[in-house]
């Protein structure tokens, strides 16, 4: 280290930054995310760090993002940060998925693997009630809790997904038919035998990366206050928190991230999906994810223990942690307000719940912000049509998490479609309000019965999102 | 020193207590004027103006090496071809310090510049040795080798291998890794993959890979490369002639007019956040650190070429000329003042330690640079177990961070609060 020249002040000019720690903005509708919000606009705007991240934030950042980006690769391999792919995989990079930070999409006609759509996998709840408290589900007993359509070389991959769609549709008040889609999963070429006559399946779209780290800064008992499990306001919506185990505080906290509200921190996830998704191990999940009759996994080499270090899984938990949210520039516009409105009035803000503030956030850039996700982070009864039928810690076989819908507007220019809700059938804002259900059953049959007029104003709205 | 880039280091609360004393101390002194500041800007502008016209001239050059090489290809005009590209590189890396702060650079900057990118997604490559992302369903595509390609639902047609259809392809699909056009691009079609890890030797692509006939063509679809090679080249000279009028003080609307009404702070943040930004996120992380963590040549630079040291270097120039207000590739410039030169009035300290933060790196970066013109490239320093070669990366790393922080320093004592994007008129 040379310090030579810079001996004399050097200790001062490394606390300068902070002076830039940003000054808590004043709540702003056109930025969602505060004053982390982002002005890209483009196929890029999912990929911008926090805009009021430090220099040095943005030196972890380019970092993290690279480990985010490139692939991994099997082992052995000159490259030893990051080799030790599989042996089974859904796909080899973090972004394979996560197309552009943005979201995955169900599999297109004639692709052999689904990539970023993947297939969770578990069985009805059994006696095993430990291995049930810290991992949320039973894990089918010879493929795990995740289908793997693709393998290294020298070990077969688990199935292929025969992906088919049921039709059908909705009339509107106006007269419009809607038509929806619903897929139709079978999996082909299992490799390991036949799965337990029980198995539960659920397919899983990758979400969007945007404003994770805001979501983990809102205080846990912000979120518990809108819980109301029994309903006891009477208004048809419950709203449960997910009670998930902490593999690093080694107790039941508040779950928040995943379809299903199942991992409780965005590092925990990342360590979560390294694993299932790329055969990475990391000190958080320490073995293969082979199971026992997998032979040919157990047997085959690994990238060393841990394949992804402390240090870097750290580097890509600040990366996803700090991605910007793209401001909403069109947020004041009239037909933009009165869409809100409808918004409102037809109760969908009361699981989209608009505005948060964040407490103490991994950074000061996420702190104290004032952000509009439009979730609540709870569980809710979504009805059977949407359901998997598949429980995950207190969620139910009925029950999602809301999921946000900041950059809802900005799928289309991101990812290149809009295609919505856990597996995508949804091939817009519309189809997917009309998949609700269970608690939300009102809600969908007042947007069902709006004029053209609302109607449009509404879809203008969640399209400035 | 590998403290540095943990959170806890970043917020490390008596440091910031201290400077608060220190801040206490010197607050009274005086802040540039407007005017001052403008001035700065004014020198910034013709900096700009004249990094962009060598670069252009380069490339020119480099056009002209290639042009001859298609017209008569052996391996006297591939090697002059190839050197021109190196040299080009040079004044091209120095205005990459005009991104970051100027957000109209950043979105061109992808079309000539993008990195890693799939090779195979353009031609042939060695399938023991090419990883590419999984999620990319057109890793493989080999543009140069089929005249169609399927994608999803779509089928393109790729018969004329046209510099607008290879603009068009660049993140096919959403993979960032797609790139169709570029200095890397080019740079992959002049040395091919280079195969051997982090051992010596760069790519070694054989000349009969352009060759006039089908009869003498090794790797077939000769005259596809030979059309892709032209149209990237192409397309890469028009895409400067339009970075270089965004500069131009004579045209009427441009970048330049834009970037000269801004209010004077909002210029000065600009500058400083464009090299504060290149300086530790993109050249001491993405460039260096991830080489070291992953020890990979897949995360080098100018993997093809090994010309990595030489981009670094002039990088680090560039972060220089805009602090220091001049360019070796240009006559001395006379509007306006430098930043140095301002912060010399307000800070002498200070601008003499930024000075020499500035030439630190760029002696230490320098080294990196020695140590690859003598034989041992920036691939073969990153290797596993080149605990020597680990080091002189490393201190490169340490010179660029406390750069950065004198950056900052500077920042402040020219009157700024945040170098955040996003707070114009906010200051």
């Amino acid at each position: 280290m040379d310090f030579i020249k810079v001996t004399m002040r050097g200790a001062l000019l490394s606390a300068v930054l902070s002076l830039f720690i940003a000054v808590s903005a004043s709540a702003d509708p056109g930025r969602p995310g505060g004053a982390t919000s982002t002005q890209f606009q483009d196929a890029n705007a999912f990929s911008q760090p926090a805009s009021n991240l430090s220099l040095d934030g943005r030196m972890n950042f380019s970092i993290g993002n690279s480990f985010f980006r490139n692939p991994w690769i099997a082992a052995p391999a000159t490259t030893t940060a990051r080799d030790g792919l599989g042996p089974l995989f859904n796909t080899n990079s973090c972004q394979g998925c996560h197309i552009k930070d943005g979201r995955g999409h169900p599999p297109l006609p004639g692709q052999a693997q689904a990539v970023s759509t993947l297939i969770r996998l578990s069985i009805p709840e059994t006696q095993d009630r430990i291995r049930l408290a810290s991992e949320g589900v039973i894990a089918e007993p010879t493929y795990g809790d995740q289908l793997q359509d693709f393998s290294i070389a020298g070990v077969e991959s688990e199935a292929r997904i025969q992906w088919q769609y049921e039709y059908s549709s909705v009339e509107l008040a106006t007269g419009t038919e809607v038509s929806l889609r619903k897929p139709i999963i079978e999996l082909s070429h299992l490799a390991y035998g036949p799965m337990h006559k029980d198995v539960m399946l659920s397919p899983r779209v990758a979400p969007a990366m945007i404003g994770l780290g805001l979501l983990e800064a809102i205080p846990a008992e912000d979120i518990l206050a809108n819980a109301d499990p029994e309903d006891s306001d009477g208004d048809g919506i419950s709203g449960r928190p997910n009670s998930v185990w902490d593999g690093i505080e080694e107790t039941l906290v508040l779950g928040r991230f995943g379809w299903k509200a199942s991992k409780p921190t965005v590092k925990q996830q990342s360590a979560a999906a390294f694993f299932g998704d790329i055969g990475i191990t990391s000190n958080l999940s320490p073995s293969e994810s082979c199971m026992p009759a997998q032979t040919g996994c157990v047997a085959a080499p690994d990238g060393g223990y841990p394949e992804l270090s402390d240090e870097l899984l750290d580097l890509v938990t600040f990366y996803s942690q700090h991605l910007a949210v793209p401001e909403r520039p069109d947020h004041a516009e009239a037909q933009v307000l009165e869409g809100e409105k409808v918004f409102h009035e037809t109760g969908c803000a009361s699981c989209h719940t608009p505005q948060w503030q964040t407490g103490d956030g991994a950074s000061a850039a996420l702190s104290n912000q004032t952000i509009y996700p439009y979730t609540d982070l709870l569980l809710h009864d979504m009805g059977e049509g949407l359901a998997d039928n598949r429980p995950d810690f207190d969620a139910t076989g009925l029950e999602w998490r809301t999921p946000p819908l900041w950059g809802l507007g900005s799928y289309q220019v991101v990812n290149g479609h809009t295609q919505l809700l856990h597996d995508g059938r949804a091939r817009n804002a519309l189809e997917a309000i009309l998949w609700h259900g269970g608690e939300a059953e009102d809600s969908k049959n007042q947007v069902i019965e709006l004029s053209e007029d609302r109607l449009a104003q509404l879809l203008i709205f969640l399209d400035s999102l | 020193m590998h403290k540095v880039f943990t959170r806890q280091r970043l917020f490390a609360l008596p440091l910031y207590f201290i400077y608060l004393g220190y801040s206490a101390c010197t607050t009274a002194q005086a802040l540039p004027t407007d005017s001052e500041l403008n001035s700065v800007g004014e020198r910034y502008l013709e900096l700009a103006s004249a990094s962009f016209g060598a670069a252009l001239e380069e490339a020119l050059i480099m056009q002209q090496a290639i042009e001859a090489f298609l017209d008569q290809p052996d391996l006297e005009t591939l090697g002059a071809a190839k050197s021109a590209w190196s040299l080009a590189r040079k004044p091209y890396a120095e205005i990459e310090a005009f991104r970051f702060g100027n957000l109209i650079i950043d979105d061109w900057e992808p079309q000539l510049n993008a990195w890693p990118l799939d090779e195979g997604f353009i031609d042939y490559v060695d399938q023991g040795s090419y990883f590419y992302e999984l999620g990319n369903p057109v890793g493989q595509a080999n543009l140069i080798a089929n005249t169609s390609l399927s994608y999803g639902p779509q089928v393109l047609d790729l018969t004329d291998l046209s510099a607008d259809l290879l603009a068009s392809l660049n993140e096919l699909g959403g993979t960032e890794a797609n790139v169709a056009t570029g200095w890397h691009a080019i740079e992959f079609l002049l040395w091919g993959q280079d195969l051997n890890g982090t051992g010596p030797g760069a790519g070694n692509r054989p000349v009969a890979d352009f060759a006039l006939t089908e009869a003498e063509c090794s790797n077939g679809n000769c005259d596809r490369r030979r059309q892709y090679l032209s149209a990237v080249t192409d397309l890469l000279i028009e895409d400067l002639e339009w970075g270089v009028s965004q500069w131009d003080a004579e045209i009427a609307t441009n970048y330049q007019k834009e970037f000269a009404a801004l209010p004077a702070k909002e210029q000065l943040r600009r500058i400083l956040f464009g090299v504060g930004s290149l300086s530790l996120g993109e050249l001491a992380g993405e460039r260096m650190k991830v080489s070291l963590y992953a020890n990979s040549p897949e995360d080098e630079h100018d993997c093809f070429s090994d010309n990595t040291h030489f981009t670094l270097l002039h990088d680090q120039i560039g972060i220089a000329n805009v602090l220091q207000g001049q360019t070796g590739f240009a006559a001395p410039l006379t509007r306006g003042i430098s930043v140095v030169e301002l912060l010399e009035q307000y800070d002498a300290d200070l601008a003499q330690e930024l000075g020499n933060a500035l030439n630190n790196s760029t002696e230490v970066i320098a080294k990196i640079a020695a140590s690859a013109e003598a034989g041992i490239a920036f691939d073969q320093l990153i290797a596993p177990g080149n605990s020597e070669g680990a080091a002189m990366i490393q201190d490169a790393i340490d010179a660029l961070f406390l750069q950065t922080r004198a950056i900052e320093a500077a920042a402040v004592a020219l009157g700024l609060n945040s170098l955040a994007a996003n707070t114009e008129g906010h200051f």
